[in-house]
């Protein structure tokens, strides 16, 4: 199984899809090193925030992603 | 009663706000505050995502903190996702209290932090073209109200 990117909002445009599957068993900076330096660099914006199979990420450097993880990227909300 | 709902088709509020009235017997005021869908500006249509594990239980904990906060009888909160035109229904918050101010507050509270401080990203179509609405400075001031 693989691991999935799920991209909101404009980072789904940055990415061309709102989601992406890649290969399980690597940290969160080699799946990043992997996705090109636009995407990369738009997922590390400091206002990105990550959840990690449905909850908020507060750690992002202990973040391992196994067989069947969903890790999302949120940009800041569109408010109002 | 604590009633949240996140909904993928057009609704009509008042037949959700009709029957939440009725389930509270007794109440002393109902507020309520439906949001559309803006038809100036020449926009075309409005795009609402959402990321479902997060969404659905942040309107649920906003609610119950609403709830608590204005010692409500009951509060309804509904919100739209997907594509919505102009004169759609976006949003629709119900209060329920003995009291008419707690009522009005819950309403604006709630609103304040749907608003801004919820899961939701927006994007807005016009002359045919997508783009995404970014957060607004008022946003916070609006959050901040609320301590």
């Amino acid at each position: 199984m693989d691991v999935t990117l799920l991209f909101l909002g404009k980072l789904a445009d940055v990415a061309g899809a709102g989601e992406l599957a890649v290969p399980a068993g690597q940290s969160l900076d080699a799946v990043l090193a992997g996705l090109g330096p636009e995407l990369a660099s738009a997922l590390r914006g400091e206002r990105i925030r990550m959840a990690l199979n449905g909850a908020l990420v507060s750690d992002a450097a202990a973040i391992v992603l196994e067989d069947g993880d969903e890790l999302a990227f949120l940009p800041p909300v569109s408010g109002g | 009663m604590i009633d949240v709902r996140l909904l993928t088709a057009p609704f009509n509020p008042g037949a959700l706000v009709g029957p939440f009235a009725s389930a509270h017997p007794g109440l002393g005021g109902i507020c309520t505050f439906v949001g559309e869908v803006r038809g100036e500006d020449g926009v075309e249509a409005l795009e609402l995502s959402h990321y479902e594990p997060l969404t659905l239980p942040g309107m649920q904990e906003l609610a119950e903190t609403a709830a608590q906060r204005f010692a409500l009888m009951g509060i309804l909160i509904v919100h739209r996702t997907g594509v919505m035109m102009p004169g759609e229904p976006i949003v629709c918050v119900s209060a329920a209290a003995s009291h008419r101010r707690a009522a009005f507050e819950a309403v604006d509270f709630a609103m304040d932090h749907l608003k801004s401080d919820s899961w939701f990203w927006k994007r807005e179509k016009r002359d045919g073209a997508w783009r995404w609405i970014e957060p607004r400075a008022d946003d916070h001031s609006d959050l901040a109200r609320w301590g």
